[in-house]
């Protein structure tokens, strides 16, 4: 009787005991992590740091998560890292298929607007990444995008973004664009200056914010190329 | 040219058909060529909606605790117990876990038994189509690790996931390689990965032991892993005594046990 | 027109066991532009003659980059191979994507063989009337693969395609054994003067109507510019202008395409190969 009629109390079957807890399935992880850029006359640099890491474990120190998309773009992604890695393999096709099929590599300026496109694509189930996109646009000058998740796109000179990107951002107005300041001298920001500045800036990040930490790497572009650097923060 | 974009998008981000297949297509529906589908599209028939709905993101039955993998000098070691528990019932006793792939790729899986099964009947019946073509190439680790990510990322999206976590190792161009995957498709490579509980308890003293000798050998390596297995056993409540052991090398690989960790217990009837 | 009894349809077979619109569709690569392929131990390199449809078009291209590890030149209707470049550019793309690793060339030739074959299976279908000569990299070294509108495909050390293409491939043969010990410099160099003795006395080659596609180890498939071409040429242009041998099947590949033999009982099969290559 039990076995043919409906499982009433106290007979479930024996693969339906309490034993096996059921458990609430996420499709998004936070791995933290936090983005960079700054754009100069006639650079760019981008830099993020190198924990992946999830809640209180770090999963890695060593993650790169700056993508170089071209000779004169790099894309860096902080937040879920599933989602960057899909999107950025994604990304990396589609340069690769724009290159075949009109001879000649995508600008910055188009592959802003490409990812703002890709990612709003995915408006009801984003990607849950912080996107800041870095290069030089046509007339060589340097140029920074940063996102939301949902493909929201805006041109800046400096943005910082990920985990500590609320950490940073106003540091960078007050260093960089010289907000609220009276009688400052607005001069173009030397590519030196904006280095020490960067990292500056992860020093105060890692001290904060525990999802930032362990290293920077940085990709500084010019119209030689783009040269990669690395950084160590505290490993704390 | 805003359409040519949204198309483009679509193109190569429709890829809820692809599941576990073993091609992939992100870049293909523009061709609109009936020639590729001589694939095996064996994510049909695992999940269709049906007139009852469809089951989805159900829970884990049957698992595994934790794996954990150290890299040493030319090889990489990876650990875990054979026990299959169903919630705190220690159920199965002889749940291997730790499967050779190919000469070069070894792997070991946590989580829910069952998907584990499914997937390794994928990767074999994957690694004996290569090996059917006989053209002298086989699957390299970071390949496998780059699939098995879109496999799990691919499932994820489809709020179906594999509930596993993997540890692949091997030997890629003869040097050490070993990375991980996550339900959610979350991969990295690291010379140091332990999932589950093993994160927690067992990467501290790998991490440790490997910082203060950075080219380990092959024996110091197990004893390292061995020692870890054995907190692990001490202080996880869903582990087990008997595990194995995977060792990739350039003598080849072997795959050890179920061995016996050894535990003293005595000190138990003290506490509490 | 040459009719025959027996080449309506690809699917139609001959009493001899031919299939007459497959042999046709070989014959359109022999109108096409010549193209060369040759590799060294390290190195695959294409060489390519373009030519201009009139006075006022543009040089038509020969070499189409796959991915980075690869790049064809074909002989034979450029329509044909444009979907062809396609379908293996996709396939790149997606291993690339999905392994994170380049597509081993003699696999993607193997199902790019398949994907012809049952072209040259179907009546709704027509073979592709092409050839390609496929220059790629992987880790079982450089490759030259030709591939014919039959579906057939070879493996080769060296091969040349297109019209007039027999004096490049004697002079491919002639020099085979140095191949594998040139340099990058030598090897492209044995190229252009392979190309070379497929011209008719009155053409040169020039950087206008040359395409070099180099492919290798650690070296990503390119196509050389204009400037990198002309130091080529100029370094094959004290060399003897060409050492066309008696008999060279230039006479022959430049005559319009072969009547098919009316059928007259049986014969001994010929199959349709290019060339025997290894």
């Amino acid at each position: 009787m039990a076995l043919l009629g409906g499982y009433s109390a106290g007979s479930f079957p024996d693969y339906e005991v309490q034993g096996a807890k059921k458990v609430h399935f996420s499709p998004y992880a936070d791995n933290g992590g936090s983005v960079m850029a700054i754009a100069g006359e006639d650079y760019a640099i981008i830099a993020a740091d190198s924990r992946l890491s999830t809640g209180f474990s770090i999963f890695t120190r060593e993650q790169q998560k700056l993508f170089p998309l071209s000779n004169t773009t790099v894309l860096g992604c902080s937040g879920c890292w599933c989602d960057t890695l899909t999107l950025t393999r994604i990304l990396q096709a589609r340069m690769q298929m724009y290159k075949h099929e009109h001879h000649k590599e995508l600008t910055t300026p188009a592959t802003a607007q490409m990812l703002s496109t890709m990612l709003y694509y995915k408006r009801f189930f984003p990607y849950y990444i912080s996107n800041i996109l870095a290069g030089l646009d046509e007339n060589g000058k340097g140029c920074v995008y940063s996102y939301d998740p949902i493909g929201h796109c805006e041109r800046s000179n400096f943005r910082a973004g990920g985990s500590a990107g609320a950490l940073l951002q106003p540091l960078l107005d007050n260093q960089i664009g010289y907000q609220n300041q009276e009688g400052v001298d607005k001069t173009p920001l030397p590519q030196d200056r904006a280095l020490a500045i960067l990292k500056d800036v992860f020093i105060s990040a890692a001290e904060r914010d525990i999802y930032t930490g362990d290293g920077i790497f940085i990709n500084i572009i010019t119209k030689d190329g783009i040269k990669a650097d690395k950084f160590d923060l505290r490993k704390d | 040219m805003i359409a040519q974009n949204t198309l483009k998008a679509q193109v190569s981000q429709n890829m809820a058909f692809l599941g576990e297949a073993n091609r992939y297509s992100p870049f293909l529906a523009a061709q609109n060529d009936s020639f590729h589908s001589a694939s095996y599209d064996l994510s049909a028939n695992t999940l269709v909606p049906d007139i009852y709905g469809s089951q989805r993101s159900q829970a884990p039955l049957t698992t595994a605790t934790s794996v954990v993998g150290l890299q040493f000098k030319d090889g990489v070691v990876i650990a875990a117990d054979v026990l299959g528990s169903y919630g705190s019932l220690a159920r199965f006793r002889n749940c291997q876990r730790i499967m050779k792939v190919n000469d070069n790729i070894i792997l070991g899986a946590g989580g829910d038994y069952a998907d584990f099964q499914y997937l390794k009947n994928i990767i074999e019946q994957k690694i004996l189509e290569e090996e059917c073509l006989d053209d002298g190439f086989s699957l390299k680790p970071k390949s496998l690790h780059c699939w098995l990510t879109r496999v799990m990322y691919n499932r994820r999206s489809k709020f179906d996931p594999f509930w596993n976590n993997f540890i692949i190792a091997g030997l890629e161009y003869g040097q050490p390689f070993m990375g991980t995957v996550d339900k959610l498709g979350t991969a990295y490579i690291d010379p140091v990965i332990a999932t589950g509980y093993g994160a927690y308890m067992a990467t501290p003293l790998l991490r440790k032991a490997l910082e203060s000798k950075p080219d380990l050998n092959k024996e110091e390596a197990i004893d390292i892993l061995t020692k870890a297995m054995q907190v692990l056993f001490y202080r996880d409540a869903r582990s087990f005594p008997k595990y194995q052991i995977g060792i990739i090398s350039k003598e080849g690989i072997e795959i050890r046990g179920p061995l016996t960790l050894e535990s003293n217990w005595e000190l138990a009837h003290m506490i509490g | 027109m040459f009719r025959n009894q027996y080449d309506s349809d690809v699917t139609v077979w001959s009493p001899q066991g031919r299939l007459h619109q497959v042999e046709y569709a070989m014959e359109a690569v022999k109108q096409g532009s010549a193209t060369v392929g040759l590799k060294n131990r390290t190195h695959a390199v294409l060489i390519a003659l373009k030519r201009a449809s009139s006075e006022l078009s543009a040089y038509q291209e020969k070499i189409i980059p796959i991915d980075n590890h690869m790049g064809i030149t074909l002989a034979g209707l450029t329509a044909d191979a444009r979907m062809l470049s396609r379908y293996m550019r996709t396939e790149c793309l997606n291993y690339k994507y999905s392994h994170d690793s380049v597509l081993p060339v003699s696999r993607l030739i193997t199902t790019l063989g398949n994907k012809m074959q049952t072209c040259t299976q179907r009546y709704d279908r027509r073979p592709y009337g092409v050839g390609l000569l496929v220059a790629g990299y992987d880790d079982q070294g450089p490759h030259i693969f030709q591939t014919c509108p039959s579906a057939n495909y070879f493996n080769c050390k060296a091969m040349a395609l297109g019209s007039r293409s027999q004096s490049a491939r004697t002079y491919l043969e002639k020099h085979l054994n140095e191949f594998p010990s040139c340099d990058l410099d030598e090897i492209v160099k044995h190229g252009l003067r392979a190309l070379r003795d497929t011209l008719p006395n009155e053409v040169d080659l020039t950087v206008k109507n040359v395409s070099i596609g180099i492919v290798g180890k650690d070296v990503p498939f390119t196509i050389l510019d204009e400037s990198a071409t002309a130091i080529y040429l100029s370094e094959i242009e004290g060399d003897e202008k060409r050492s066309r041998g008696p008999g060279g099947a230039a006479e022959q590949d430049i005559q319009p395409p072969q009547p098919p033999p009316a059928d007259q009982g049986p014969q001994d099969p010929q199959p349709a190969v290019a060339m025997d290559t290894e």
